[in-house]
């Protein structure tokens, strides 16, 4: 059997290194990055997120479809103010202690602490009094959740929180063991052998930079689900056609490609895959005075000028990558069906026609204002660059308007962003978790993530609408409404929504690809024989 | 000797002090801060970071403890990888590096003075100009290019072949060294031919060899004994530079092959804006440059010793 199943492999595979070996359950990957940091109280990156989410476990977690199912908790309750969890007999460490719920409360409140000073200190603003806390303003043991027994978790609210259960299984609401941070300190999470697993794998090598292994957790509550023995992240570079040749070379089971790679791998005849990111791009305007783009007839202008459809197709050429007419991504669900059918935006008059109409309404507005000079301001990646161009040249054929882009290194060009140093940026957003107030709440008066500094009464009601109410109804009345504000006042001009092309070692199955959470996600994965 | 030694050893603290110092107030200037990233934290975090790296202090304070740590031999904590030390980074990350830059040069070297010393006695024939295509092509393509196609290359290889003859990347085996050390010596073994060979040629006019030639010597005895070895100086001389670049890591060449060397925590330490490990990388990285100038100094002094005479110029 095994000669004949090597032939086959052989046959697939002219010289297959084994990325997926279905005898030792093992699949070898890459990491784009060195996980940044492993403490989940503290990451924010999406290779963090990754690991962390094969080898930690929250209160619910993720199925096959990103939707929250029973994970550290066997049983919950979710109510107008508050929640309870109540957790599993056998949900245990990999040191063989059980996980109670002090574990959760110790975890959520180092998060909360100030000194900790956590990027993601907010996710836990819907507890009561964790944004309190988190500003200095109250002690930390005000905070609204508490261990009733070791197996039972109490949550108050600070108000309402319909999506608390997409959040609480998002890495930060991770467990951690007092213990054991404690005995490590800043070192925490820092090596393979300097934390506690409560997931299905567990970190069994870790050599900086170079080599993170994972290893099947036996002690986990449902390990007898787990159908793989070992995920091998054997190699660490973003470089994707470094990556690409891995996987040609039979030594890794997939890889995401680029334009390059794509056309390489068509050619090779490998099938590709294709999955929502869950990014969104979009321009957005500043309403900080002194800007031109403060004006509603020059924004629509604009809007009228840049039809998303046509950069799609003319600048970013990539296939499967979606024209996006709405902050909210195609892919998320509403009450039923998707969102794009269920609630589809309003329709927008594109044409040069259309445009030059309502800049000259602009123009009379603005009578002595500069609308003739407009700043892009865009990082100096070579897709951003290339479309900021596209929009230069339209803007300065269409309306007569002289446009200077601005094109910075990442950092800088966050500097300009937070100085409000542009009339245009080109900006982008990923979800944090999977409901839509993820984006929804974006342009929300006070979102730090407002570099715009659009505020709008109409918008932050909805926000808080979509934020606080427990009607579904009433929630996507309210997405609605910000949708269309975006359509109708142009905050911003939504652009493209990312997908992300892959292939895929034919034999590795079950592997999810989610906009949030771990990607790619191998939890569920099993190898075919 | 010693006081030679000495006098450099003062020198070589006060290069490094100009060199730390420099970067540090360079690195400040540079707009946004390790925080600065996508996702906008709240001021209040921002307040919580800042308070905790001791950025909210005035620079000329922050320029004190740093150099107070600096001298206790303490760059403190990666602003990306918050739990580790960049002492530590260093300590796990400079021995990859050092070991692919050691293989390198030693290709390298050994192929310069081959091939260098090969161009020059077949001068203006056929094998001189195949290796002056070759370094001007090494010379001029980028390492990025040659990376890739290396690596290319050894995909079709083990695709032809039908098993793994190379790895395509990563780190762990001695087979991982061999095709990312030529790749990163490429262009130091291109620029030592060059300068071999116009040394050669210099040597081999020069009158000692006439001499060594009319004591009735062999061709082969001349150039091993006599012309070599005086051949050899330039390029020893370029070698205390050359083995500090190399060693310390090639950011392009780490990222293609995977390889966990300094080199890529040198280039993105400054692409993250992450403060301690700039620090710490460019001071490790200035004061080994200035130890291996010196040694090669000291070397030089050793294999020729009309330098041991003149003891004007120090540095």
């Amino acid at each position: 059997m095994l000669v004949v199943f090597s032939f086959v492999l052989c046959a697939a595979f002219v010289n297959a290194e084994n990325s997926v070996d279905a005898e030792r359950g093992r699949v070898v990957s890459y990491l784009s990055t060195e996980p940044p940091n492993l403490d989940s109280a503290k990451s924010t990156d999406i290779i963090s997120n990754t690991v962390l989410s094969h080898v930690m476990e929250g209160l619910l977690q993720a199925d096959a479809n990103g939707r929250p199912v029973a994970g550290m908790a066997e049983r919950w309750e979710l109510r107008n103010d508050g929640a309870s969890f109540w957790l599993r007999k056998d949900a245990k460490w990999s040191d063989g202690k059980p996980v109670t719920a002090h574990d959760f409360v110790y975890a959520w409140k180092k998060a909360v602490n100030p000194e900790t000073a956590s990027p993601y200190a907010f996710i836990l603003y819907p507890i009561k009094n964790a944004e309190q806390i988190n500003q200095g303003n109250m002690p930390l043991d005000t905070m609204g959740v508490r261990a009733v027994s070791d197996r039972e978790l109490q949550v108050v609210f600070e108000n309402r929180c319909p999506y608390f259960l997409s959040l609480v299984k998002s890495m930060t609401y991770f467990p951690q063991r007092q213990d054991v941070v404690e005995r490590y300190g800043r070192a925490y999470a820092a090596d393979a052998d300097k934390m506690v697993y409560n997931g299905r794998f567990t970190i069994s090598k870790w050599v900086h930079s170079a080599r993170l292994t994972l290893s099947k957790n036996d002690l986990y509550w449902n390990a007898s689900g787990v159908r793989l023995k070992e995920i091998d992240y054997a190699y660490i570079t973003s470089d994707l056609s470094a990556n690409f040749n891995l996987f040609k070379n039979g030594s890794v089971a997939h890889t995401l490609l680029d334009n390059n790679a794509m056309e390489d791998a068509i050619a090779k005849g490998y099938a590709l895959g294709q999955f929502a990111t869950g990014s969104i791009y979009f321009l957005e305007f500043n309403f900080a005075e002194g800007h031109v783009t403060q004006n509603k007839h020059y924004r629509k202008a604009l809007q009228a000028l840049l039809d998303p459809a046509l950069l799609v197709n003319k600048v970013i050429g990539r296939p499967g990558t979606r024209a996006a007419y709405s902050i909210f991504p195609s892919y998320l669900n509403a009450a039923k069906s998707t969102f794009a059918q269920e609630l589809p935006p309003k329709p927008v008059q594109y044409g040069l026609s259309q445009a030059r109409e309502l800049f000259e309404k602009a123009k009379q507005e603005l009578a002595d204002e500069p609308w003739s000079e407009l700043l892009i301001l865009t990082s100096d990646s070579a897709h951003a660059k290339k479309q900021a161009q596209y929009y230069q040249y339209l803007i300065e054929q269409g309306l007569g308007i002289n446009v200077r882009i601005n094109s910075l290194s990442f950092k800088q060009y966050i500097q300009e962003m937070r100085a409000g140093k542009f009339d245009i940026a080109l900006a982008g957003w990923g979800p944090d978790f999977d409901d839509p107030i993820t984006y929804g709440d974006l342009f929300a008066s006070w979102n730090p993530n407002n570099r715009g500094k659009y505020v709008n009464p109409k918008y932050d009601a909805a926000v808080r609408v979509a934020q606080n109410s427990l009607d579904s109804a009433a929630r996507f009345t309210a997405f609605k409404t910000i949708q269309d504000i975006i359509t109708e006042d142009v905050p911003i001009i939504p652009t493209y929504e990312r997908f992300d092309l892959y292939v895929e070692h034919p034999s590795l199955k079950g592997v999810t690809r989610l906009p949030s959470g771990a990607d790619p996600d191998l939890r569920h994965a099993w190898i075919e024989e | 000797m010693l006081r030679y030694i000495a006098n450099r050893l003062l020198s070589a603290v006060i290069t490094i002090w100009f060199i730390a110092t420099a970067t540090f107030f360079i690195m400040h200037a540079v707009p946004g801060d390790p925080f600065s990233q996508e996702k906008a934290v709240s001021e209040d975090i921002r307040k919580n970071l800042e308070a905790r790296y001791g950025l909210d202090k005035p620079l000329i304070q922050q320029y004190g403890i740093f150099l107070g740590n600096m001298v206790q031999g303490d760059f403190g904590i990666s602003y990306v990888q918050e739990n580790r030390e960049v002492n530590d980074i260093i300590r796990e990350h400079f021995p990859v590096s050092a070991t692919l830059g050691v293989v390198s040069l030693l290709i390298a070297v050994f192929a310069a003075v081959l091939l260098g010393a090969m161009a020059a006695v077949f001068r203006d024939r056929w094998q001189d100009n195949v290796v002056l295509i070759a370094v001007v092509a090494a010379i001029s393509v980028p390492s990025f290019v040659i990376a890739a196609l290396a690596q290319l290359a050894i995909v079709k290889i083990n695709s032809t072949l039908g098993w793994q003859l190379l790895p395509v990347a990563g780190w762990g085996r001695v087979s991982h060294i061999w095709v990312p050390a030529l790749v990163l010596g490429l262009g130091t073994l291109a620029y030592l031919t060059r300068l071999m060979r116009s040394s050669m040629l210099e040597v081999m006019s020069a009158d000692f060899s006439l001499t060594a030639k009319s004591k009735g010597l062999t061709t082969w005895q001349v150039f091993y004994r006599h012309q070599l070895r005086n051949a050899l100086l330039p390029v020893v001389t370029e070698l205390g530079p050359t083995i500090a670049a190399i060693t310390t890591g090639g950011f392009v060449v780490e990222l293609v092959f995977a390889i966990p060397g300094m080199g890529r925590y040198f280039v993105e330490a400054v692409q993250h804006l992450d403060y301690t490990v700039i620090m710490g990388t460019t001071v490790f990285y200035g004061a080994f440059l200035v130890l291996m100038v010196l040694v090669v100094d000291i070397l030089y002094g050793w294999i020729d010793p009309r330098i041991r005479l003149a003891k004007g110029g120090l540095l």
